[in-house]
């Protein structure tokens, strides 16, 4: 199967989303999605893979398969498993630079807007940026 | 419930920000330790200020110096009363606890030696932590630590076996911000004082509850900020007796401090202005003295007595949830209370509590070495002021009970 590009999955996910009507039907799908995050392996678990600027510990890794871009990760809360599941869902087996050029608006459209402040202690922002980093660093290698 | 001597309905309609809502729910504000809310009085103080007589203080020959200065000084004043301090000069105006800790800090370099020792509860603030490990650097001497148990409370006895004329400095706060634990400081002033130790009190999560008598406890500094007795922020006072004010460093050198300056030599000021470099919080310092006088014109007394039945029934009701943790249960405690529920991340507790309108904070409370001593990475922290109703423990309670059942 053709895997989608991020702006239509981006698009599904705005879909799912639409269907709930008040916020705890958003957060209990985000629960949701926490529990089906493609987990990280136990030995990634470290210090070097945290993200910084969450309240909760949310560990991130990133390898290359087949010139795609595969994330895992965990967290100790699960709201913000959820987050970065959907981050993960909209980014994952996706080219670095695909990943790089790629808008994140559709945060805002699924009712997550009050977690893209870039002071709100869960690091909604941080994570994308780590994402992107990891892109960036991969798209790095794929060039030289 | 609610009590008959406490009309909370009247007390809610001085603040403006209880009416608002967050979320499209009625704001539930449960955050009173990180900062309090502000009545009108106060507000009307600050706007009073700035309407009418907004002007520097201490120098001026204009009527709007010496207004501004009168109100200033009566606001410090103020404070001598309210905390039974000796004297008006006594009281250092500051930026907040923070500031008062690391003035007494950074003085004391040069009373210690290598091998002193200084003690610490095991409940700190990391605000009164971290000047002292800076303070030990700075001197070669040694920081030890007062423990605690598994109740919250500080087990005195290691304390007072390692107490000896080595000892020069003990700090504790008087109620821990993360548990509510109001500690013996009466007990830990006195023993410290018989081996000649100084005794600084981090006042600032007991002073919205309790109005210490500085003289009756005989503290040597005792520190607060304005922002949790519902005046604002950027604004508190150090308390310190005149002998040690007298003896300790100028913290910051500026204007105001000085009483003559040449390029060969500069004297200092008396007390309190040696300590009070640069124009001050003068606004802030004045609503500081409204918020008192707010305080005041309610009665401490009757405000402790009310958030005690208050902490007691929204126990109660949280108690009755499955997987409740409730951290520090000391028999004193203040309207405090610090949970987990079993097997849930208190961030995603707070989380959920917010989109339901409910202010909680979560975290370690910058009291990491609590939340080690218990091995866990955070709690979620209510803490209740008396404009807090009977009706919103009982939404907290239900609150929570949702988060509970969505999480688990």
């Amino acid at each position: 199967m053709e895997q989608q590009d991020i702006a239509s999955i981006q698009e599904d996910i705005v879909g799912e989303f639409s269907m709930f009507d008040d916020w705890m039907q958003r957060y209990e799908y985000m629960i949701e999605l926490g529990k089906s995050l493609p987990k990280i392996e136990d030995q990634y678990k470290t210090d070097d893979h945290l993200i910084k600027g969450c309240q909760s510990k949310v560990w991130v890794h990133a390898e290359l398969q087949d010139g795609k871009l595969v994330f895992t990760a965990d967290s100790d809360a699960i709201i913000t498993k959820g987050i970065i599941g959907i981050l993960i869902r909209a980014f994952s087996h996706q080219k670095p630079a695909d990943i790089i050029a790629a808008k994140t608006d559709f945060i805002d459209e699924i009712g997550l807007k009050e977690h893209l402040s870039p002071t709100r202690a869960n690091g909604l922002v941080s994570m994308i940026k780590q994402l992107k980093l990891y892109a960036v660093a991969y798209e790095t290698q794929l060039e030289s | 419930m609610e009590t008959t001597a406490f009309d909370v309905s009247k007390i809610r309609n001085d603040f403006p920000i209880l009416s608002r809502e967050v979320n499209g729910q009625p704001l539930l504000y449960l955050d009173n330790a990180a900062t309090s809310q502000t009545p009108q009085q106060v507000i009307d103080a600050i706007v009073d200020y700035y309407s009418r007589y907004n002007a520097n203080i201490h120098r001026g020959v204009h009527t709007l110096s010496q207004e501004a200065t009168d109100a200033y000084e009566k606001a410090r004043v103020k404070i001598q009363k309210h905390f039974n301090a000796a004297k008006p000069y006594e009281i250092i105006m500051t930026s907040g606890t923070t500031h008062g800790i690391n003035l007494v800090a950074q003085g004391f370099t040069a009373f210690l030696a290598e091998g002193d020792d200084i003690w610490v509860s095991a409940m700190e603030h990391h605000s009164n932590i971290v000047p002292w490990q800076m303070l030990c650097e700075r001197t070669g001497a040694r920081l030890r630590v007062i423990p605690m148990d598994q109740k919250g409370e500080l087990q005195l006895q290691p304390f007072l076996d390692g107490l000896s004329p080595k000892t020069k400095l003990v700090f504790c706060n008087h109620v821990s911000n993360a548990l509510g634990t109001v500690n013996p400081i009466k007990a830990i002033i006195e023993v410290a004082h018989g081996v000649g130790a100084a005794v600084l009190i981090d006042g600032a999560q007991a002073a919205p509850h309790i109005a210490a008598d500085l003289q009756a406890l005989d503290v040597d500094f005792y520190t607060v900020s304005a922002h949790k007795l519902c005046g604002p922020t950027g604004v508190g006072a150090l308390y310190g007796k005149e002998e040690w004010l007298e003896k300790l460093p100028p913290y910051q050198g500026g204007g105001e401090m000085i009483e003559t300056v040449s390029f060969e030599k500069t004297t200092y000021a008396g007390l309190p202005h040696k300590f009070e470099a640069g124009t001050p919080n003068i606004c802030g310092g004045i609503a500081f003295g409204a918020a008192l006088d707010y305080l005041n014109g309610i009665g401490m007394e009757k405000i402790a007595a009310y958030e005690k039945e208050l902490l007691e029934y929204a126990t109660a009701a949280l108690e009755r949830i499955p997987g409740m943790q409730i951290y520090g249960q000391a028999r004193e405690k203040t309207s405090v209370i610090s949970f987990n529920l079993e097997g849930i991340h208190p961030y995603d507790v707070g989380t959920l509590l917010d989109k339901m309108g409910i202010a909680v904070r979560t975290g370690h409370h910058c009291a990491q070495p609590i939340m080690d001593f218990y091995g866990i990475p955070g709690t979620v922290r209510a803490s209740f002021s008396f404009y807090n109703t009977f009706q919103e423990a009982d939404r907290l309670a239900a609150g929570v009970e949702k988060a509970r059942m969505m999480l688990s």
